[in-house]
């Protein structure tokens, strides 16, 4: 659709040169709007040639996010997709919180479910302003307006979004604009709308941290302690010296390395290379990964945390009586999240501080903890978001690791010479956050018919949260939710269920890796009750839904998610496939696996997936999400373990840590369950049911239960 | 060390150290930034770049032996096969974090070139290179099948 610009409003635009209409938040928290020199922070922005900028409060490291904000703001607006973009916003704790935590920041697949009222509110903000301006201007009723794709329409009347710009400006914004009920929604639910992120990320032209040269800019890498917990305690940069490009060497103040700065990246890790560090191994991880297992096996005889309402003794008395038996353990290894992207930021000089080009996660965290190695205030740590290339949660860290780095090497250079800090892949698989090391023990013990009458649950990782901001909370009388989450509040209705918990304590640095603590309860959960089924033999999909209470709503929509992996899967009581389904991040997810096995030669053939997330904004980015979570927690699963001997890291690069490959991958099918409730998560939830599902198919074809991962222990080779 | 190099139909002049892998000249000295460092050891393909139409790993690859050839990256991309495939993976919305795609536009371009219509084996071969930490493999297999298709018509 064409339309001519008036000669009036033209001369209009000309005089008042760039007319911008912004609708955000004012310094009080409330909606607020007018030009974009007025001092608030927008979420959306509209141009006098009408094109629609979406202010992103969330970063973007593939999941979608920028789109999905894109569509809430461009539903309400009725905007024309094809004119809407996408910028990320500036570091500003207050205005750009993430709804559910208080702080900037993205994780925990919250970005869409915490933004879904408030994007599209601003939206809604922003289209009565443009609407009620139109009124006066043609002088007729807003209720005689219609905006469709970008244009407003009254009779022969006809204008874009820009023409009424400088009008929208001088108009204060109505307190609660009305939004849509969704049998008005035109974008959000579409099948597929193209994402925002898509042509400058086949062109070469999407700008991630890696990508930002400033002038004067000096490279550093980091030689860490090879050991956990090592400090430096001498370095000799003579071999350095020799690498061209090489500026200088420093042990960072806190001994956690020695920092070589130079003048290109390529020197920077040569000459990095080439430091012979000695260390002090003290209070460093020494132990080698077989004697954590045992030391965690060990501990389970007697958890040091109940997790449960029901006791252990409790859990005991009902297996006693039990008829038979079900007894298994279960061994998680470490996991690096291996963005693509290796970590890396720039650091630079400002008039009053310091401003950060990050692909940025924590944005609030970082903001803190770098204001106090500085000595600044947060608000003097300015934070240019870029793109992501990846993150799976590592570049969230409480201590915001890679960024105090380059602050640190910021400061040894005296504060005034922009930095960037890039770590290699070797640093990125030696250098930690690790999904922690975990074991599971579990007792269940059923009645002669089958049914379950007690079960004992004992888990053994390291806590993530303790010791962090965030452990009050997830820490509650001792137990950190995530060390247990999606076993102890299983939707399943398990009687006398017992979780008990031991925290393994160690020096290597922990994370949440993509589902968190989901990654390894759900395996052990569905694995566990593919056993169950199997010893009693029942259909896994009927024991499953025999187990919960349609009355709730939550054991409701894990039934629905079961029933519609069934369906769309025909599957069929003896059939040789897996099945898994899990609750995280408030959404519901069911896997159907098919796999082929011949010998000791494994392929997955195809997952169907079902999730229940609510209303699907995105439809295909749901779709993505399912597909990409699938394959990443697969990939995991199959061949990936972090090692210690002797308290170094075994393993180094890809060659070692194997990435699933294209040939790998399964083919996917997804069905998202048509729901009316509000949006949760989708990036991390496809994750904790693929493993399980696919272990439960090897199950089902070959008799063999695999309970240590990865599954290229058990001798299984992936084809 | 000056090195001269052909990119992207262009002569370039550029002062490296001998041994500096094509990946490090390519970005920090030419500002080339759409081909990546994922690996550093030819493992992922990020780095993916033609020489002499051939996709080889930059980022394993001497600066010393690319003097005369002929390199393309991302940002040099042109030709029907290379617009067709970019299409292909817009259309397919293939990115997630976008890092390798680059590098996997490169691969499928090279494939393309030199079989128009090639079986899900040969998609395996000639992609299992470049490793997609967010797992979009099944977009890329669909995008790369939607190319094939277009060129045929």
């Amino acid at each position: 659709m064409t339309h001519q610009l008036s000669r009036r409003n033209f001369l209009k635009s000309a005089a008042a040169g760039t007319a911008v209409l912004v609708v955000g938040l004012n310094s009080n928290g409330l909606l607020a709007s007018g030009k974009a020199d007025r001092v608030f922070n927008p979420f959306v922005r509209i141009d006098d040639d009408g094109v629609v900028t979406v202010i992103a409060k969330h970063f973007e490291m593939g999941q979608g996010t920028t789109t999905g904000l894109a569509t809430l703001v461009a539903e309400e607006l009725d905007a024309d997709w094809s004119r809407v973009k996408v910028d990320f916003a500036p570091a500003d704790r207050e205005k750009y919180k993430n709804l559910f935590w208080g702080v900037q920041g993205t994780g925990g697949s919250t970005a869409i479910a915490n933004s879904f009222m408030q994007y599209r509110t601003a939206g809604a903000a922003a289209r009565e302003l443009l609407v009620r301006a139109a009124a006066q201007e043609w002088g007729v009723d807003a209720s005689d307006i219609t905006v469709s794709d970008g244009i407003l329409t009254s009779g022969s009347k006809q204008g874009s979004f820009g023409d009424f710009v400088i009008q929208a400006v001088e108009l204060t914004p109505v307190e609660n604009p009305p939004v849509k009920s969704p049998d008005q929604f035109k974008l959000i639910g579409k099948q597929v709308l193209l994402r925002k992120d898509s042509v400058s990320k086949t062109d070469g032209t999407a700008v991630f941290a890696m990508d930002v040269k400033l002038p004067g800019m000096v490279y550093a890498a980091i030689q860490r302690s090879p050991r956990f917990g090592g400090v430096v305690k001498s370095f000799d940069m003579t071999a350095a010296k020799q690498v061209g490009g090489f500026i200088d060497a420093k042990a960072l103040p806190n001994k956690a390395g020695v920092v070589v700065f130079a003048k290109n990246t390529w020197a920077a890790f040569q000459a990095r290379n080439a430091i012979l560090s000695e260390w002090d191994f003290s209070n460093a991880e020494s132990r080698s990964s077989k004697d954590m297992v045992t030391s965690q096996l060990e501990s389970l005889n007697n958890p040091q945390y109940d997790a449960t309402p029901v006791g252990r003794t409790e859990a005991q008395a009902a297996i006693d009586t039990a008829t038979q038996k079900i007894e298994a353990e279960f061994v998680f290894p470490f996991l690096s999240q291996a963005p693509m992207e290796p970590l890396n930021c720039i650091i630079e000089p400002t008039e009053n501080g310091v401003r950060f080009h990050d692909g940025c996660q924590a944005t609030s965290g970082v903001q803190f903890v770098v204001s106090k190695v500085l000595g600044l205030q947060p608000e003097q740590v300015e934070i240019k978001t870029v793109y992501a290339g990846g993150s799976f949660g590592r570049r969230a860290t409480p201590t915001a690791d890679y960024q105090v780095e380059a602050a640190l090497a910021f400061a040894l250079l005296g504060k005034t010479i922009p930095i960037k800090l890039v770590w290699d892949r070797e640093d990125d698989i030696r250098g930690g956050y690790y999904r922690p090391l975990t074991v599971h023990k579990a007792t269940i013990g059923l009645d002669g018919a089958g049914k379950v009458l007690g079960w004992d649950h004992r888990i053994a990782t390291q806590s993530i949260m303790k010791g962090t901001a965030y452990e009050s909370f997830k820490v509650h009388d001792g137990v950190d939710h995530t060390s247990i989450e999606g076993c102890a509040d299983t939707l399943y209705q398990l009687p006398n269920m017992f979780v008990g918990l031991s925290d393994f304590e160690s020096a290597i640095p922990v994370l949440w890796w993509r589902s968190v603590g989901h990654s390894h309860t759900a395996y052990a959960m569905e694995s566990l009750l593919d056993m169950l089924a199997h010893k009693t033999q029942q259909d896994p999909i009927e024991m499953r839904l025999g187990l919960l209470d349609r009355d709730d709503d939550k054991q409701r929509r894990m039934a629905g998610v079961i029933d519609a992996a069934r369906d769309m899967s025909g599957w069929k009581k003896g059939n040789k496939r897996g099945f898994a389904a899990h609750f995280s991040f408030n959404t519901w997810v069911a896997v159907v696996a098919d796999v082929s096995v011949n010998g000791d030669q494994v392929h997955v053939d195809k997952l169907y997936i079902s999730v229940d997330c609510g209303i699907a904004i995105n439809p295909d980015v749901i779709r993505a999400q399912m597909e990409g979570g699938a394959g990443y927690g697969l990939g995991a699963v199959m061949r990936n373990e972090i090692t210690f001997s002797d308290g170094e890291v075994v393993q180094s690069n890809f060659p070692d840590y194997e990435p699933l490959r294209i040939s790998d991958m399964p083919d996917i099918e997804v069905v998202i369950i048509a729901s009316a409730e509000a949006p949760s998560g989708v990036g991390e939830p496809a994750v904790p049911p693929t493993g399980p599902a696919v272990a439960n198919a090897i199950f089902a074809i070959t008799g063999k239960r695999i309970t240590e991962l990865p599954m290229s222990k058990s001798g299984l080779q992936f084809v | 060390m000056l090195f001269k190099l052909n990119i992207n139909g262009r002569a370039r002049s550029v002062e490296a150290e001998p041994g500096t892998p094509l990946l490090w000249v390519i970005r920090d000295e030419l500002n080339l930034m759409g081909t990546k460092f994922g690996c550093g050891v030819s493992s992922c393909g990020a780095c993916t770049v033609h020489f002499n139409g051939t996709p080889i790993r930059s980022c394993s690859f001497p600066v010393d032996s690319a003097a005369d050839n002929e390199i393309t990256t991302i940002e040099g991309l042109q030709g029907q096969i290379a617009e067709v495939v970019q299409q292909a993976w817009r259309e397919k919305d293939v990115v997630q974090c976008g890092y390798c795609q680059s590098g996997q536009i490169m691969s499928a371009v090279s494939l393309l070139s030199s079989n128009a219509s090639p079986n899900d084996k040969e998609i395996d071969g000639a992609m299992s290179g470049n490793a997609c930490r967010c797992a979009t493999y099944v977009r890329i297999r669909d995008a790369i099948k939607l190319a094939s298709q277009k060129l045929e018509a």
